[in-house]
């Protein structure tokens, strides 16, 4: 077996220094009537490397890959290009192959990298202070949630859910909140050109811990922000900004700058790629360095070593659950290292010129496919604002015609029926978007062939 | 004729009183290949980038000039939010930055380089096919939310590896979608709650062992629980009879690692198991050691009732520094009708569907013919598919003859070093009989003012990483030894000698162990310094007088 570098001489040799007569001396302990007698039920034998590759390719092909269709699926998850060197780095077997960095001294690329990725992130969130990442977004929002209980000191427990907020965003945290306590104030989705702030707002009271709002919303809009801050504010409570698609950061105002508390998010869009879902990269950040204390997962810190070198640790753990177990701010250990590796590369390939080069260009595309597919007779876009996705309403069933379309390789959007099942109001939305890998040739296709199944 | 080698030389030899790393200090601080790297902040600038745009060309083909297009579009819809201020963020050009992560990387150990014995983290050889693989388009380049039609085969990988997760541990069913070990073991509780809960019966306390890794006790609080503690006996094992006389109508189960982080295969598992059960309760089982029995025993035949696996353990993803990680969780028949969504699920056509909030009822019913009671949903999308189509070849390419020689390499692998370093360290639980996959040591016999830490960093100068130290916490000074099966006999041989050296220094108080490493990227950091003035993001030096801090303007 190509994996396994013992040969029998070597396990026999073994063996006897061990004192054992056999290997099965070994599971002395394991019980007789525990122990498999025969091999896994069904499981074939080894196979070769070619064997495995075909089987995995013909499986692969039962897919349709993004780059064979006119694309337009978001909803939390976009395509963006990523340079080639990205996947290089992150295949260094010094990167892929480490453990989590314990052992700074021999570990300071992976705590170097982490420093400067903790530094991006709290940039392009406009916070004081970023973590080394969680899982992904959605598990983000649910601990940046459970974090503001704490910051509350589980004195409030209504949390305000705002009606756009990704629903698998708000199913997570509606779950978690079933087992402590906290009280879930969501509200409908509703398809408006604006979001309604003003509802929202009317919902935080005295025994509100946090308000979470997406920005740009499940639907693209853009919530204002400084507004629902201040009204959260003057109750207590703190305001939890989500956004799940970074590249909008370089275009549109920091929720940090615009007062939120905890910045949250989903950083897949910056050099991860789709992967079907995962794995993604979440993205925690707090604008107010005395929250630092409360926030879950790892932190990279600056020192020096013995000699007066910079060099860089983990550090703050006495919040996490290796040390302070049942009190830990978080149960999270191992989070997304290899994601915020690849997020901080393509980062820094971009830098400022690039990003707001790259936000530019989606915001382009998507005003050309906005003002495009609202011209198709039957189609009209709901959205006042949007920065590369919008809510396209069509006279249809979007899911039935997001289906249809695929026979043609069209990949048409996120039906809203799909994210949002058994909301018929909600059944003639289609979430389009639009990134840099777009063509106006694709919008192009999208619109004639959405002109062709309304006609 | 003369040999330029004349002694005989070849690496793993040492060369008596001479010091490679000593020599004349440098104009640059660099020690040849040992290359310092400033910071992103201090190299990058806001104005450079490493991407060309499209629309960014000037040229044509023909060398003409063409009109710039519109840098934006002809109105924003931004809403009013456009950005003003700076962001800061540098940029470096591409070979700029493939040098600047490839010099990073340099500073870091890692599998590749060599033994990783870190005790319950099992870090074996993770093959490159598997990298392949996951990079194909249709699993790297499919979105999520693609109508299924789509994404068939993607389906299909979940559902095939869940197959053989199911198979490998004897359970009934398995929730694919946490996203790491501590997900798993939060997904597991929440079950076991959500079905006392479905029984009218709430109960507060979970117990744990103290051996028990940190993410256990937590992930209990986390899910509204009081943790207790199990109590051990004297060789290590869970207390039966102590276990037996704590359970009662409060307690919603146990969280037991079997093999346990002892190193040592909990016997009595099966009668721990009944004993819960027939107090009501639920068995947790944390599988982070599963690789010492995968292949050789299933959980499900011990009355397991929930296991989460780490795909980056047992079925060798790679760590990558700190995860992504993958946590499915195998659940038996009592608690299965209570994981989360989404799953997929084969029917007998032969067609994987994914069965999501929507239509989860209706094809509960359909196919199971009852009603399930789904607790929720862990997180957005359909858990860690990248880690998924790695798993699957790994399990395809080793198979079940694989799969057993790896559980019993990876256990005679970890006995070879117990039994080969137990005259000259303290090996605890050595009388409890052979270990599993891994070997626990105790400072013991160590000098007075020598620590299981210096020891491990003198193991950093002999090249290698050091084990797993201080846990369990209840062997003072723990060293706990997991090699797994991907080492050969040579390379366990040199790191048994240099292990019995660093031992042997320690044992007689050599000074020099006390301020190791020497030949690291850095000598020992100061890990006390850093926690009590904390620096957590870049900021410019020196600004002028009077500038706020970014702590002081808190990030507005």
């Amino acid at each position: 077996m190509r994996y396994l570098p013992l040969n029998d001489a070597d396990r026999s040799a073994m063996l006897d220094k061990i004192g054992a007569p056999d290997v099965d001396a070994l599971f002395v302990d394991v019980p007789e009537e525990a122990r498999l007698s025969g091999p896994i039920d069904g499981l074939p034998m080894h196979a070769s490397e070619m064997a495995v590759e075909k089987h995995m390719r013909r499986l692969s092909k039962k897919n349709l890959a993004a780059a064979d269709a006119a694309f337009f699926l978001g909803a939390g998850a976009y395509r963006h290009h990523v340079p080639a060197s990205v996947d290089h780095i992150i295949q260094r077997g010094e990167f892929l192959t480490a453990y989590t960095p314990y052992q700074p001294e021999i570990a300071q690329g992976t705590l170097q990298m982490l420093f400067e990725f903790q530094s991006q992130v709290a940039r392009l969130y406009g916070c004081a202070v970023a973590n080394a990442s969680m899982y992904d977004g959605s598990t983000a929002c649910w601990e940046a949630v459970a974090m503001a209980s704490r910051v509350a000191r589980g004195k409030k427990r209504k949390v305000v859910l705002s009606g756009a907020l990704h629903p698998h965003y708000a199913e997570v945290v509606r779950t978690m909140a079933k087992f402590t306590e906290d009280e879930i104030a969501g509200a409908p989705p509703s398809l408006t050109a604006k979001p309604d702030d003003d509802g929202l707002i009317a919902r935080i009271d005295e025994s509100t811990s946090c308000v979470v709002v997406q920005y740009p919303d499940i639907f693209g809009r853009l919530p204002d922000l400084e507004k629902i801050a201040e009204a959260a504010h003057d109750k207590g409570a703190l305001l939890i900004a989500v956004n799940t698609e970074p590249v909008a950061l370089g275009a549109i105002k920091s929720p940090g700058e615009l007062g939120a508390d905890i910045v949250v998010g989903e950083g897949q869009s910056i050099g991860v790629g789709l992967q079907f879902g995962g794995p993604y990269l979440g993205l925690f950040a707090v604008r107010d360095p005395k929250h630092v204390r409360m926030m879950p997962g790892r932190l990279c810190g600056e020192t020096v070593d013995a000699e007066g070198k910079r060099g860089f640790v983990l550090t703050l753990s006495t919040r996490e659950q290796h040390i302070r177990r049942e009190k830990a701010t978080s149960n999270i250990c191992t989070n997304s290292g290899l994601c915020a590796l690849a997020f901080s590369v393509h980062m820094t390939l971009l830098g400022e010129k690039g990003l707001r080069s790259l936000a530019t260009e989606n915001h382009r595309l998507a005003c050309i496919a906005a003002e495009r597919l609202g011209k198709v007779s039957g189609a009209k876009v709901l959205n006042e604002s949007f920065f590369n996705e919008f809510t396209l309403l069509i006279e249809g069933d979007a899911r039935k015609i997001v289906r249809d379309l695929t026979s043609q390789d069209v990949l048409a959007g996120v039906a809203l029926g799909r994210l949002f099942p058994g909301n018929d109001a909600l059944g003639k939305g289609l979430l389009v978007a639009v990134t840099e890998t777009t063509t106006e040739e694709d919008i192009e296709t999208l619109a004639s062939a959405l002109e062709e199944v309304l006609a | 004729m003369s040999t330029p080698n004349a002694s005989g030389w070849k690496p793993g030899t040492p060369v008596e009183g001479h010091n490679a790393m000593s020599g004349p200090d440098t104009a640059t601080g660099n020690r040849a290949l040992l290359l310092e790297e400033p910071l992103l902040f201090e190299i990058g600038s806001t104005e450079t980038t490493g991407v060309d745009f499209e629309f960014a060309a000037k040229l044509d083909l023909a060398g003409v000039e063409q009109p710039s297009p519109p840098k934006s579009a002809p109105a924003s819809r931004l809403g009013g939010f456009e950005r003003t201020d700076a962001i800061g963020l540098p940029g470096l050009t591409e070979p700029e930055t493939v040098r600047h992560y490839t010099r990073l990387s340099r500073q870091n150990y890692a599998i590749d380089l060599g033994l990783f014995p870190l005790g319950s983290c099992t870090m074996k050889h993770n093959p490159r096919l598997n990298e392949k693989v996951a990079r194909m388009p249709g699993f790297a380049d499919v979105h999520p939310l693609q109508p299924v039609d789509t994404v068939r085969g993607a389906l299909e990988v979940a559902n095939e590896l869940a197959h053989w997760l199911i198979k490998l541990t004897g359970m009934h069913s398995v929730a694919m979608s946490p996203k790491a070990g501590a997900h798993g073991e939060l997904c597991g509780i929440l079950c076991i709650r959500a079905a006392l809960e479905a029984r009218g019966d709430a109960r507060k306390v979970i117990l744990v062992p103290e051996s028990a890794h940190g993410t256990n006790p937590a992930t209990a609080a986390f899910a509204g629980y009081e943790i207790e503690d199990i109590p051990a006996n004297a060789d290590g094992r869970v207390d039966l009879d102590a276990l037996k006389g704590r359970l009662g109508p409060d307690v919603a189960g146990v969280m037991i690692t079997n093999p346990s982080t002892l190193g040592l295969f909990e016997r009595d598992l099966k009668a721990i198991s009944d004993a819960v059960h027939d107090a009501g309760g639920f068995v947790y089982c944390d599988g982070a050691n599963f690789n010492a029995i995968v292949g050789k025993v299933r959980p499900g035949d011990l009355g397991v009732d929930a296991m989460h696996i780490n795909l980056h353990k047992t079925f060798s993803t790679p760590h990558g520094g700190g995860g992504p990680g993958s946590g499915p969780v195998v659940l038996s028949e009592a608690l299965a009708p209570f994981m989360p969504l989404p799953y997929t699920a084969r029917t007998e056509d032969g067609v994987v569907h994914l069965v999501e909030e929507e239509d989860a009822e209706a094809f509960a019913q359909e196919h199971f013919g009852r009603q399930l009671a789904h607790f929720g949903r862990m997180t957005a999308f359909h858990g860690q598919m990248g880690m998924f189509t790695r798993a699957l070849a790994y399990i395809l390419s080793h198979g079940a003859d694989g799969l057993k020689q790896v559980a019993e390499d990876a256990v005679l692998n970890a006995n070879y070093v117990l039994r080969s370093l137990e005259d000259v360290l303290d090996a605890p639980f050595g009388h409890s009989g052979p270990c599993m996959h891994e070997a626990l040591f105790s400072d013991k016999g160590f000098a007075e003012g020598v620590s299981t830490l210096d020891l491990a960093k003198a193991l950093i100068d002999e090249g290698y990483h050091p084990m797993t130290m201080y846990f369990p916490l209840v062997v003072h000074g723990a060293m706990l030894i997991e090699p797994t099966e991907t080492e050969s006999k040579a390379a366990l041989d040199q790191f048994i000698m240099a292990l019995r050296s660093v031992a042997e220094r320690a044992k007689t108080g050599d000074e020099s162990l006390k301020t190791a490493p020497y030949y690291a990227p850095r000598r020992r950091l100061d890990e006390t310094l850093a926690a009590r003035k904390p620096v957590l993001a870049w900021e410019e030096p020196n600004p002028p007088a009077g500038t706020p801090t970014l702590s002081e303007q808190g990030g507005r």
